[in-house]
Order: C-alpha cells, then sequence, then structure tokens
C-alpha cells in the first residue's frame, strides 16, 4: 500500500482510539454516562408529553429513544467541532499533517458510540414486545454513511469557521437547539399539520431522523426520504470540505 | 557538499491581526468595515528573508523575542505560508514540539508514545517496533503505564525526547530544546542531537541559550527588526548578538 494512504489511515485509527480511551477511561461507567444522556431527555420528554399532555401516541417511549439516539450523535459531533483545533492547537502550529483527521476522528468515535448505544433500542424493543428486523442489515449501514458525510461535513465547517468567528461556537449551539425542535424527534411527521409538512424537506437532518426512526421501529426504509437525505449529505459534505480546503492553511495562523 | 535542502527566497510573513474580526456577531454587522480592517491591518513578522540550509549542517536561529524564528520553523515545516517569495523544503521534516504538545492528559505514557509518534509521521507498526527503545530511553520505568497528568515537566520532557531521538527526519526543527530535564538528562538529549548530526540529519536550531548554540552549531543567523542582521560562524554570530543587546 501507498505509504502516504497507510500513514493517513493510520492517522485516523490512532486519533479515534485516543478519543474513544478518552471517553471510556472509566470503562463501563464511561458508557453508562454517554448513554445516561439521551435516556435523561427521553424521560423528561415522557413526563411532558405523554404523563402531562396526553400526547396521543403507543410506545412513546421507543419512539423518543430511537430518535434520540441518532439525534445525540448529529448534536454531540457538531458542538464539539467548534472548538475542535483551538483544542488541538499545539500540534496544528506545529505539524503539517492533515487538519481535517481531527475533527473526523472526533466524528468517528461518536458514530461508534452511536453504533454502541443501539443495543439499549434492542431492550426497549423487546420492552414493548417489538424485535429487530433483518432489513438492519442494509439499513443501518446505509444510515450510518449518509450521517457520517452530514456530521463529518458540518464539522468540517464550523470547526474552520470558528477559527476566524470565535462568537460562532454559541451561534451553533442555538441552532442545534432550534434545530432539534424542528426536527421530528418528540413528535412524528404525520403531527406536523398538512400545510407545513413540507417544511421539513428544508431540514437536512429531518429525512435522516425519520429514516433512522422508521428502521428501528417498523424496519422500513422510504425511498424518497433516503434519497433526499443522501442528496443533503452530499452538498453539505462538499460545502464543509470546501470550506475547509479554502482556510485550511491559514489555521496555524490565527491559533 | 554545499547541497541546499532548505531555501529561503525572498520570503515575507506577514500575520493578519484577527482581533478586528473575531466576532461573526461583528462580521455581520458592520461587513464592509471589518472587510476594509480585515485587508489593512496585518502584521509583518518577516520581510525579505533569503538564506539557505545545506544537508547535514545543524543550523542556529537567535535572536530577541518576537523576532520570528518560530515564524521561520512554521515556515519550514509547511504550517505557515509565506505571504511573499518562495520556501523550498528537501526532504522528511520532523519538530521536537513544546512541553506536552501532541499529548494527551487522560493517557499513560505509552498511549502518548503512539499517540506522538503518528503524528510526527510514522506509522503505527513503526511506533509498535520502536515502542521498547523508546521507554528505555526515557527511563520512565513503571511510570509508563500511569496518565501523564501525573508526570513531573522533566518527565513529560523526556517522553516527547525520547519520540523524537527515535524518528529518523531527514530535517530535524527544534524549537529550544528542553531545558527541564535534569542534567542527565539534558545531557543525553545533546548527546542524542550529536548523534543525529553525525548520522547527517539536517538540523535547524532555535534558542535562547548562546552556549547550547555554540556547541552545536555550524551556522548561526541572527534575527533582528524582521530581517537578517547576520549569518555565520557561532563564535562571530553569537559574540556580535550579546554586544548589541548589551549595548
Ligand atoms: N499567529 C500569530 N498572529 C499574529 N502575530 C503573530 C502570530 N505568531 C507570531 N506573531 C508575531 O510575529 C512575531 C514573531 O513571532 P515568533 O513567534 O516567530 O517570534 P520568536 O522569534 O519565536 O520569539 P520567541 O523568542 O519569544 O519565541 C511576533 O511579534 C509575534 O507577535
Ligand atoms: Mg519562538
Amino acid at each position: 500500500m501507498n505509504s502516504k494512504l497507510k500513514h493517513y489511515i493510520d492517522l485516523i485509527i490512532v486519533l479515534t482510539h485516543k478519543e474513544m480511551k478518552i471517553r471510556y477511561k472509566s470503562s463501563f461507567l464511561g458508557y453508562i454516562w454517554s448513554v445516561a444522556h439521551p435516556l435523561a431527555f427521553a424521560l423528561v420528554f415522557y413526563i411532558a408529553f405523554k404523563v402531562i399532555m396526553r400526547i396521543n401516541m403507543e410506545d412513546y417511549t421507543l419512539f423518543l429513544i430511537a430518535g434520540l439516539f441518532p439525534w445525540q450523535w448529529f448534536s454531540n459531533s457538531v458542538n464539539t467541532s467548534a472548538g475542535i483545533f483551538l483544542a488541538n492547537a499545539s500540534i496544528i502550529k506545529k505539524l503539517n499533517f492533515p487538519r481535517n483527521i481531527v475533527p473526523l476522528a472526533m466524528v468517528l468515535q461518536d458514530m461508534i458510540h452511536f453504533v454502541f448505544t443501539i443495543p439499549v433500542i434492542i431492550i426497549f424493543l423487546f420492552v414493548y414486545n417489538k424485535t429487530p428486523s433483518l432489513s438492519w442489515l442494509y439499513g443501518i449501514p446505509i444510515l450510518l454513511s449518509i450521517q457520517l458525510l452530514i456530521v463529518y461535513g458540518t464539522s468540517l465547517m464550523v470547526s474552520s469557521l470558528n477559527l476566524f468567528f470565535r462568537d460562532l461556537e454559541r451561534l451553533v449551539a442555538i441552532l442545534v437547539t432550534l434545530l432539534f425542535y424542528f426536527t421530528p424527534i418528540i413528535y412524528s411527521e404525520t403531527m406536523i399539520p398538512e400545510k407545513f409538512r413540507y417544511l421539513i424537506y428544508l431540514n437536512p437532518v429531518a429525512p435522516l431522523i425519520i429514516s433512522w426512526r422508521s428502521v428501528f421501529l417498523s424496519g422500513t426504509l422510504n425511498l424518497f426520504f433516503l434519497i433526499i437525505s443522501t442528496l443533503y449529505a452530499l452538498s453539505v459534505f462538499f460545502l464543509g470540505y470546501g470550506i475547509y480546503k479554502k482556510l485550511s492553511w491559514r489555521f496555524a495562523e490565527v491559533l | 557538499m554545499k547541497d541546499p535542502v532548505i531555501i529561503f527566497e525572498k520570503v515575507s510573513k506577514s500575520y493578519p491581526l484577527y482581533h478586528n474580526l473575531m466576532g461573526i456577531k461583528r462580521f455581520l454587522f458592520s461587513f464592509t468595515k471589518s472587510l476594509r480592517a480585515f485587508k489593512n491591518s496585518r502584521f509583518e513578522a518577516l520581510r525579505d528573508i533569503s538564506f539557505e540550509v545545506y544537508r547535514g549542517e545543524t543550523f542556529g536561529i537567535i535572536g530577541r523575542n518576537g523576532a520570528g524564528k518560530s515564524t521561520i520553523l512554521g515556515l519550514i515545516a509547511g504550517v505557515l505560508k509565506p505571504t511573499q517569495g518562495k520556501v523550498l523544503v528537501r526532504g522528511r521534516i520532523a519538530s521536537l514540539l513544546e512541553l506536552g504538545g501532541g499529548f494527551h492528559w487522560e493517557l499513560t505514557g505509552r498511549e502518548n508514545i503512539m499517540l506522538n509518534g503518528i503524528l510526527l509521521g510514522l506509522t503505527r507498526e513503526e511506533v509498535r517496533k520502536k515502542m521498547d527503545a523508546i521507554i528505555e530511553f526515557s527511563e520512565l520505568g513503571e511510570f509508563i503505564d500511569q496518565p501523564i497528568r501525573v508526570y513531573s515537566s522533566g518527565m513529560l520532557a523526556r517522553l516527547g525526547f525520547s519520540v523524537v531521538a527515535h524518528l529518523d527526519p531527514e530535517i530535524l526543527l527544534v524549537d529550544e530544546i528542553l531545558t527541564v530535564g535534569d542534567i542527565n538528562f539534558q545531557r543525553k538529549c545533546l548527546e542524542k542531537m550529536l548523534n543525529f548530526k553525525k548520522n547527517g540529519t539536517t538540523i535547524v536550531f532555535v534558542s535562547h541559550s548562546m552556549e547550547d548554540i555554540k556547541r552545536l552549531c555550524d551556522r548561526v543567523m541572527w534575527i533582528e527588526n524582521h530581517n537578517i542582521k547576520m549569518i555565520g560562524e557561532p563564535e562571530e554570530v553569537v559574540s556580535n548578538y550579546i554586544k548589541f543587546v548589551n549595548s
């Protein structure tokens, strides 16, 4: 194998491994904490919407979890990405390695963590007398790839721009929170009034999250949603990579 | 024998002063003004610098704080791009990182060797092969499996230098040799540097220790006022520099 490519791959492996080691340093406890976060959210929404506001939906807990877990990956990565180059300033100022690997390793780590949480979803499926479907075998890899592109593209964009506009971090945190409520996670897309329903297509993550939930809960994938999220994934990725390419040679002088 | 491996041709480097443009709020609300400020407010760290470093020599760079020494190393390493002029570098580069750079506090010494080695350009396989030698060189004993947040700064320096000592670069960039090591380790570092020298590695060495400069370098460049004040024999350049600073 080309030695440059080999080193590139090794960089990705070691940096991702590093991120994981840091996250799971106290091994099992690290895992529990990371799962506790979306579960706590699920509990809060369950109490707010099911117990108090009496939303009319079966298996609401399961419904919440199937959307919250993939969302957690998106929001964690994007929020972390804002400060990621600043956190690695000392190596970026001295070493000439491909900088995009820093956010990539972080995103991959969040992806792996998300995969690790799928068993929790399975447990909840069983609790609600459902079972995983065979279609997961292709559905999960397809959606993982689409989400990887979206999350990585967004992270590249946010991490690069944040070096030049240091308060972008705050803006991003606000936007991610807003996006959460505009994405059908605590409600289903069918609950949106008909005349506004087209709006979810303007949200790059909505078709993706809807697809995740439908794979997890019913084992089905809607081709239309799949195509839209793929188109979003490719555009976001190329946009993010373009911005990164344009700015990366100046990282060392603004850090 | 005079085979240049680093060539600076009329190199200027200016830094943008980003504080004028640091916020997206400001950017959005006074767009044209910030754009103008962005273009005008640049700080020139190096102006029209030309020099060459030859294969196998140890090239010292001296000068006051803020003279532009680290900027030159950044240009050589390729992390900075010249604003004007050309920088040519031939060969694999390694940089001695600052204390704790390229390390993570929560990881053990051993894990950090892997991380650092990869960042410095080795593959995983190469790091694994060199692991034992690196650990032995560092003399960190059983601390090697402790997280490095419990290390003293001298121990950190040992770890960092031990990784670099086992690289096989064609060009080595050293910005301030680590002075926090104890006498024993400092001697070991110096020996290792001489060893690199003997093996034909080109070394660019920035230091404020005139002792070390005189001991290690074949030629020395003195940077003053964004420009080259003098290049030549270590003794001569150093004594002129000292005279200049004291006057
Ligand atoms: N990222 C940056 N943005 C703006 N100005 C910078 C940046 N880096 C360095 N400078 C300026 O460029 C000049 C040269 O800096 P440099 O770090 O090269 O100095 P130096 O010779 O290494 O100093 P020292 O001996 O203190 O290490 C300084 O005036 C410094 O303020
Ligand atoms: Mg310096």
